[in-house]
């Protein structure tokens, strides 16, 4: 079975949890013996920056890759046999597709020019338990007719005009497009080959947006929607919006959960905490989607209580200074921190020293980082209106408004020690099980059923 | 002479209200009025008064034929009391037949016999005057919460007094053996013990009105004729269940009362079984063997064991927070806390922090007010968190650094005698000082 998919990121190039998710499934999809073709918009710092003025007058230029998955290091030093390793191929477009932006903030970023950050893929291979053996050539450029603008939704159907490109040259029995970026690549795929689609939806524009949703890309959310054979959510929750606010038959809607790969190997004592207090963290962008100021408002009622405690809020974003402005208000600052930003490295030591990881969450389709931070032993309070709360047992789930249970809840684990010991002892159990193989075979599940119910024409 | 004897369970725990860490402290009032008043009231008007009703004919129409039991938990009755006044009337009146046993128990449906003998006692032996002051007998036969048992339980609970005690006919107890004979304890043979036959009990308790059970409906007569087929060797069918099966768990409207007023009529009319109170069988029923069970058994879930209750992290550290305090108790000698302690010790609340997801959920989810285990844990230990500061506030002990001085460690109490040395030499230069500048030397102690 080839599946051609359309996605927009892949590690280490990863902004969010979607390329996380994509980099877990096609591993997965690859030991479930399915062939992944995957295509990618390119748009980071570390590629040529030439070829994008390039692109702009004439064409886009394709590289291929190969990406070798080994099921673990030890497995590394082995042969390397068909049964240690898979593959996926790997397309990269050149486009200036970014996830995470809306149309305006793209906008903004196209003409600001700002710089990008300074990836680095090489040092990031040695680190990761995942060994990749990549090579690359480019096999040369795909012309197409249109123009890269600094517009996005210019960019989304350039892409689509990339993918029918794509789609022509490759042989596959159905394609798989990630979110709305992807639609219209997808959509297109579908159209030149009649192959059948499924599109995954990672989030909707109602879990960015709340309900002030662009309605230019509602439109192309529920456009591929409709153009789909199947459609795949991350959670029951993200199911319902889809149902109920596109209008699309439930028939042809499935869940299939995301999974979290387990984390490398922590040399023990690596992190030593220099404090006696208890560490409440937040980690994530600070946007209205993700709740922070419940999460503040819950650690100024703990506070109250206990002074043994610290809270930290990990992330950027747009609401970021009016979160510290409203700390400042409550006066906890003392006991409240902001650290902006983290990735790689950084994330894993914040968890490290977390006692207790909460997710406030207004809306979340999915929610990866709790399962991160219960690999690493951290108990994790969840909002209910997540999708991840669907699964899991061993976490508090609240509501987010709910700001006295939330820190009722975080008082009782920094309190009560049978709690935080229990969730320590079984959580990290839990997420082992949530495996990205089982996201897989479900996955591949939904394409047999797929292809079966095509075949009979 | 074969016999039936019936036994039916009546227990209502003080549910805790929503206790938010934030009151511990400031609240010392933990129980949910609203809820325990309107759960009891509910209950008594579908199940209890009812089925107290019908019962009651049915004694009239069998003088001297129609016999059962009832164990009523102290704090049960004492909801009564608060919210339900007519039921004590009603149980009365039952009581006045002389067909009815009263059974003894511990007042607040607790889980002490697996904690402390002397409290044990203490307890039963409350439930027992209560008992007695209540409907004018004393107890006679023992039944422990959610009736959990072993040899070592079965030894105290005759040191108590008692000549019985029911306890579940479970699987991995008797193994080939029947449930339908009087057994003993396997060191103290003058302890008598009734076991629940549990697929006759649950026939009516839990199946009743399932649908997918392929005897449904379950008629009078198809049940009737399930004990005719019993071994006619055995001595006697002990049914023991809940008393909210009749018209709580199993509605009006499932016919369960109808069958109630069919069953005994058909048992009396038609076979050689008697009805008999558990009293009674003790006395008329040979005991058979005696029953090893070294570690405890309970009637609750598959597995008939404590695992419901003391079954993770969680449930045995709250309970053994909760027993650790019972010194102290004794020291503040305050009735207002006692009381308090005694509603916290109801197996209900440990039961609420279950953790085991799969098997059983329903019956557990029926049961529980709390959307979680975890909800459950965090309520009930800021409750005692709050019990422990008035505690704490009625003994009024000395620490040093939050730990009472009597349990200091070495290291630690030389620390503190090192400290409060310095402490006293500071007071002392300071007391100088003032001597000094006041000549006159008001010498205040």
């Amino acid at each position: 079975m080839r599946v051609l998919m359309f996605g927009w990121e892949f590690p280490p190039h990863i902004s969010g949890g979607l390329g996380t998710a994509c980099y877990g499934l096609t591993k997965g999809l690859a030991f479930q013996d399915v062939e992944v073709i995957f295509v990618v918009p390119k748009a980071y710092g570390d590629e040529d920056q030439s070829a994008i003025k390039l692109i702009g007058a004439s064409g886009v230029p394709v590289m291929q890759r190969t990406v070798q998955f080994y099921k673990n290091l030890t497995e590394e030093s082995l042969p390397r046999t068909e049964l240690t390793s898979k593959e996926i191929t790997y397309l990269e477009v050149g486009s200036m597709l970014m996830p995470y932006l809306s149309p305006e903030e793209f906008e903004t970023f196209v003409n600001e020019k700002i710089e990008a950050k300074d990836y680095k893929w090489e040092k990031l291979l040695r680190k990761s338990q995942e060994s990749k053996a990549v090579e690359s050539k480019q096999i040369g450029t795909i012309d197409f007719s249109g123009k890269y603008g600094p517009d996005l939704l210019q960019e989304v159907s350039n892409y689509g005009l990339i993918a029918a490109e794509i789609a022509q040259g490759q042989d596959f029995d159905l394609i798989h497009a990630h979110d709305w970026l992807t639609y219209a690549a997808g959509i297109a795929a579908q159209k030149i080959s009649g192959k059948p689609l499924i599109i995954h939806v990672h989030a909707t524009e109602y879990d960015r947006a709340g309900e002030n949703v662009n309605s230019l890309v509602f439109d192309i959310e529920r456009m591929g929607m409709e153009a789909a054979d199947r459609i795949i959510t991350v959670s029951n929750l993200t199911r319902n919006t889809v149902v109920n606010k596109y209008g699309i038959p439930e028939e042809k809607v499935f869940t299939v959960y995301n999974a979290v790969e387990p984390n490398a190997k922590i040399e023990e004592d690596s992190i030593r905490k220099h404090l006696n207090e208890k560490v409440v963290t937040f980690l994530g962008r600070v946007t209205f989607q993700k709740g922070p100021e419940y999460f503040i408002e819950a650690a100024y009622k703990v506070l109250q209580k206990t002074d043994d405690v610290r809270f930290v809020m990990a992330g950027n974003g747009d609401l970021l200074r009016k979160m510290i402005r409203h700390a400042a208000r409550l006066g906890i600052t003392k006991k409240f921190h902001f650290t902006d930003f983290l990735k790689g490295k950084d994330v894993d030591r914040m968890f490290q020293l977390s006692d207790v990881y909460v997710m406030p969450s207004v809306s979340e389709p999915f929610g990866i980082s709790p399962l991160e931070a219960m690999r690493s032993n951290v108990p994790v309070i969840i909002s209910k209106q997540s999708g991840v709360s669907e699964i899991l047992k061993y976490a508090i789930k609240i509501d987010f408004w709910d700001v006295d249970a939330m820190a009722d809840a975080i008082y009782g684990l920094v309190k009560y020690s049978a709690l935080s010991d229990m969730f320590s002892k079984h959580g990290k159990t839990e997420v082992d099980n949530l495996k990205w193989e089982n996201a897989a075979k479900n996955t591949k599940e939904q394409y047999t059923a797929l292809l079966e119910n095509i075949k009979p024409q | 002479m074969k016999s039936i004897c019936l036994y039916f369970q009546i227990h209502q725990p003080f549910r805790l209200k929503n206790y938010r860490f934030f009151e511990i402290g400031a609240d010392h009032y933990y129980f949910d009025d609203y809820t325990n008043q309107s759960i009891l009231r509910k209950v008594a008007r579908k199940s209890y008064l009812p089925a107290n009703q019908l019962f009651l004919k049915l004694i009239e129409q069998f003088p001297g034929r129609f016999k059962i039991s009832f164990s009523i938990t102290g704090i049960a009755l004492y909801q009564f009391a608060l919210y339900a006044p007519e039921l004590i009337d009603s149980f009365k009146e039952l009581a006045a037949t002389g067909q009815v046993e009263f059974l003894a128990e511990t007042y607040s449906h607790s889980l002490v016999s697996l904690s402390n003998e002397d409290e044990f006692q203490h307890q039963v032996m409350t439930h027992s005057e209560r008992i007695e002051e209540l409907f004018g007998m004393k107890p006679k036969v023992f039944r422990n919460t959610e009736l959990i048992y072993s040899d070592q339980i079965g030894e105290q609970v005759y040191r108590m007094g008692f000549k019985a005690m029911l306890t579940e006919g479970a699987k991995h107890i008797l193994g080939w053996k029947s449930p339908n004979f009087l057994y003993y304890n396997v060191h103290q043979p003058k302890l008598k013990l009734l076991l629940r036959n549990f697929k006759l009990s649950d026939d009516l308790a839990f199946r009743f009105t399932n649908q997918e059970w392929s005897e449904w409906p379950l008629t009078a007569d198809k049940y009737v004729d399930w004990i005719k087929g019993v071994d006619e060797n055995e001595d006697v069918i002990n049914l023991f269940m809940d008393y909210e099966t009749f018209g709580e768990h199993q509605s009006a409207e499932s016919g369960i009362f109808e069958f109630l007023k069919e069953f005994p009529k058909r048992i009396i009319e038609e076979t050689d079984f008697e009805f008999l109170t558990p009293s009674e069988v003790v006395k008329t029923c040979q005991p058979i063997a005696p029953l090893p069970v070294p570690f405890p058994i309970s009637w609750a879930d598959e597995e008939r064991d404590l695992s419901a209750w003391l079954g993770n992290e969680l449930q045995n550290e709250a309970f053994s927070k909760l027993y650790s305090l019972r010194n102290d108790l004794k020291l503040a000698n305050s009735p207002e806390l006692m009381a308090d302690w005694s509603y916290l010790q109801a197996s209900d609340h440990f039961y609420y922090m279950c953790t085991k997801f799969f098997s059983d959920q329903a019956v557990h989810n029926y049961f529980n007010p709390y959307g979680s285990p975890y909800d459950a844990f965090i309520n009930y230990m800021n409750v005692l968190s709050d019990f422990i500061l008035r505690l704490e506030e009625a003994i009024d002990r000395d620490r040093y650094k939050g730990v009472i001085v009597d349990e200091l460690d070495e290291e630690m109490l030389y620390e503190a005698i090192d400290r409060y040395a310095l402490v006293l030499k500071r007071l002392r230069k300071r007391r100088t000082q003032l001597e000094r500048n006041n000549p006159k030397g008001q010498a205040k102690k």
